[in-house]
């Protein structure tokens, strides 16, 4: 039934072709597994994936049984950038010297916020930097999920966690959401965007363009986490458009240091409409919820000056 | 027997030059002394054209493990190669090419660790590695850090072997120490290790998954076949330096044996100090001691049968450990001893500790290690408790 329903709905725009396939452990309502599975109905079957320690992996490859049907490769959790090198570059050489034929394979990772903006910084500065040809995708759900809902420094200002607990010294997470794209950015790689599973061809154009593009391509993908946010698990793909739609989290592409806003909102929605049905928000007074409305705002009417829209 | 041509080299060269001619697909290597004339004359052999290979210049050793396994998973022929702090810093990656079976060559230019940093020698970063799977072999010379590096990517990537394989030289004492030994010709090394061809590689034609989840149902198995694998590399290692012998007329075994027919001593060693102790040795002789000198040449898989049938006729072992495990002594004394724990006739095993962070250690202190061994076995005797003494400390 679901499937028909799906082709009925988008015949000729999105492969019916899994190849994150079902059955896996994520929780019901994961934006980070659905998210997982446009971007790799996007890549299609000519790919290489390595996945850092973390949900994905934890619900995804549990032994005996696998959920990927394309090449997949785990290892630990700070290095998939690394592990990404490696491939690259031996398919490189093997071609290079007659081994193997040339058929355009893409090298991709997958990592959360923590394996990325924390742990795994590195590794991914130094793979952009050296310029392999390959696609990193960031799952940001804003915490440390897999381990128990810890704080990552993708975590936002005020946001509840096991680590950045409240209590009467603390209002939750006392630091700013790390910009990780912006640091993809000033790494001036050919392909940086930020998306989200509520927006799926937006999603998959985009993991499309970074994996064709020659070089080192970043795509940051919002991932609502029911578990972690603590909102109703019907509420995932609302979670993703409040969070675009107030401008706490903006679509945009960075083609070659251009920036572009892929949707623009000249009147974003409250954030407090985005924070109202996640109980991680839910101990902010009116006073931090004002402090955090006039920094998005901040940000995002400065990413639009970037983008250059008037 | 292939002959080759004598010239000298620095030891780091002579690893350089073992993996040009392995024709190694990918290296990725981050500097650190002494190890770092490897990567340098790696570079330049890339950069010259004499090896086509992708050399990843990484940011770290953490990625220069992570990219190796990632390469060796991808179905290239691996390098990398560190010394003490970057083999620590390695430390976590290290068991994954073990566990997942991918054959990752590196060699370790055994460098003492930190604080109080120091770039010199000893074995505390070896050490520290013990448990992670690796086949690990130790060379005394240049001649053998060559034959044992070429020896290593033929070991590992034998398909009944497909373990990650390490080449331990010292730091220092072999890495920067041109050495006259013999370069064999290249199609004779081509011919001795065969192109790689790794069975499972992350192929879209067909999809596998690596480095899945094992929960507490199914990991003590991965880990039980994954030992008894690693057992079953023995006879492949052992056949591997009888065919090099017989190629190119080096042998090679697990546990060397100089003027041991009929000593009633044995001194112990690893690495380049047993040269010096080979000298101490001679010179002892001369003086008529039954003394003679085993030195572990394969530390992992431990040589229990070879090490066993090396000390049975002896009445005094003294081992020698360029490393200390605090509190406890030293560590390669601990695990001959448990070795021979099992055997009713065993000698007394008396160990020191040397050579920390690049100490020589002379002719002359090898042979009073002996007198000093007879002397503690006496108080052993009159039931004392002995420490495990380090030797040439200033007080
Ligand atoms: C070196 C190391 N430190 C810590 C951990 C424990 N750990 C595993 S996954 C994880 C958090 C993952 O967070 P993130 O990357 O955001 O992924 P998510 O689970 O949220 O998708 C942590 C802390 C580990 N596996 N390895
Ligand atoms: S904890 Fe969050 S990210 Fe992890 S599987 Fe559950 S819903 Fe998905
Ligand atoms: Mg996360």
């Amino acid at each position: 039934m679901e499937k028909e329903e799906e082709e009925l709905f988008v015949p000729r725009l999105v492969t019916t072709e899994e190849n994150f396939a079902r059955g896996h452990r994520a929780c019901i309502g994961c934006g980070e597994a659905l998210a997982v599975r446009h971007v790799c109905k996007a890549l299609g079957k000519n790919v290489i994936i390595v996945t850092a320690t973390g949900c994905i992996e934890i619900i995804s490859s549990l032994l005996p049984q696998t959920s990927w049907r394309v090449p997949w490769i785990h290892t630990l959790f700070e290095n998939v950038a690394a592990v990404v090198s490696g491939i690259e570059s031996a398919y490189k050489a093997r071609v290079r010297k007659g081994k193997i034929p040339d058929k355009e394979v893409k090298f991709v990772g997958f990592a959360g916020d923590g394996a990325t903006s924390d742990i795994g910084l590195q590794a991914l500065s130094g793979a952009m930097e050296r310029g392999h040809n390959f696609l990193y995708c960031c799952f940001d759900n804003e915490a440390y999920m897999n381990t128990g809902i810890q704080r990552s420094s993708s975590t936002p200002y005020g946001a509840w966690t096991t680590t950045a607990p409240v209590g009467k010294k603390s209002i939750g997470q006392a630091t700013w959401k790390k910009n990780m794209p912006e640091i993809a950015v000033a790494h001036k790689i050919p392909y940086v965007a930020t998306a989200c599973p509520s927006y799926p061809f937006d999603l998959m154009d985009k993991v499309k363009k970074g994996a064709e593009i020659e070089g080192p391509a970043y795509i940051h993908i919002f991932s609502p986490c029911p578990t972690g946010w603590r909102y109703p698990t019907n509420l995932t793909i609302e979670m993703g458009r409040l969070a675009v739609e107030a401008g706490v989290f903006p679509l945009y592409e960075v083609i070659n240091g251009e920036y572009r806003l892929s949707f623009d909102f000249p009147e974003l929605k409250p954030v407090r409409e985005y924070m109202k049905e996640q109980r991680r928000f839910r101990h902010l007074t009116d006073d931090i919820i004002e402090k955090i409305q006039a920094r998005v705002e901040e940000e995002y009417f400065r990413l639009r000056e970037k983008a250059g829209v008037k | 027997m292939k002959k080759g041509k004598v010239v000298g080299l620095e030891g780091s060269f002579a690893v350089a030059e073992a993996v040009r001619m392995a024709n190694a697909d990918v290296i990725a290597a981050y500097p650190i002394t002494p190890q770092t004339h490897i990567v340098e004359r790696l570079s330049e052999l890339v950069a010259d054209g004499e090896l086509d290979a992708e050399f990843i210049c990484v940011e770290s050793e953490h990625t220069a493990m992570s990219a190796c396994v990632g390469a060796s998973a991808a179905g290239a022929r691996v390098f990398t190669c560190t010394a003490g702090q970057g083999l620590e810093l390695m430390h976590e990656v290290l068991y994954i090419p073990s566990s997942m079976r991918l054959p990752v060559v590196a060699v370790i230019a055994n460098r003492a660790l930190s604080a109080p940093l120091t770039v010199w020698c000893d074995h505390s970063d070896v050490m520290a590695i013990r448990d992670i799977g690796w086949i690990q072999m130790f060379a005394e010379n240049n001649q053998q850090a060559f034959d044992l590096t070429l020896c290593a990517y033929r070991i590992a990537e034998d398909n009944e072997v497909l373990f990650p394989t390490m080449v331990h030289l010292d730091g220092f004492y072999l890495s920067h120490v041109i050495e006259d030994m013999v370069l064999p010709d290249e199609e004779d090394v081509t011919g001795f290790i065969p192109e790689y061809k790794y069975p499972f590689t992350l192929d879209p034609d067909k999809p596998v998954s690596m480095g899945c989840y094992g929960p507490p149902f199914i990991y003590p198995e991965t880990k039980r076949a994954q030992e008894v694998a690693f057992e079953n590399t023995r006879p492949k290692i052992l056949g591997t330096w009888k065919e090099f012998g017989d190629t190119f007329g080096r042998y090679y075994s697990p546990v060397e044996k100089y003027k041991m027919e009929d000593a009633k001593i044995a001194l112990l060693t690893m690495g380049s100090c047993s040269e010096t102790a080979m000298l101490a040795i001679d010179e002892m002789r001369e003086e008529g001691k039954d003394v003679g000198l085993i030195r572990l040449r394969l530390w992992r898989p431990f040589p229990f049968k070879e090490f066993r049938d090396a000390v049975k006729d002896i009445e005094l072992l003294v081992v020698l450990d360029r490393c200390i495990s605090f509190g406890m002594g030293g560590p390669v004394c601990s695990e001959v001893k448990s070795a021979l724990y099992d055997k009713r006739e065993r000698p007394n095993i008396v160990g020191f500790i040397g050579g920390l962070g690049g100490r020589d250690i002379p002719i002359e202190g090898f042979k009073s290690l002996i007198q000093r061994a007879l002397e503690k076995v006496k108080a052993i005797e009159r039931g004392e408790e002995i420490e495990t003494e380090m030797i040439g400390i200033r007080e």
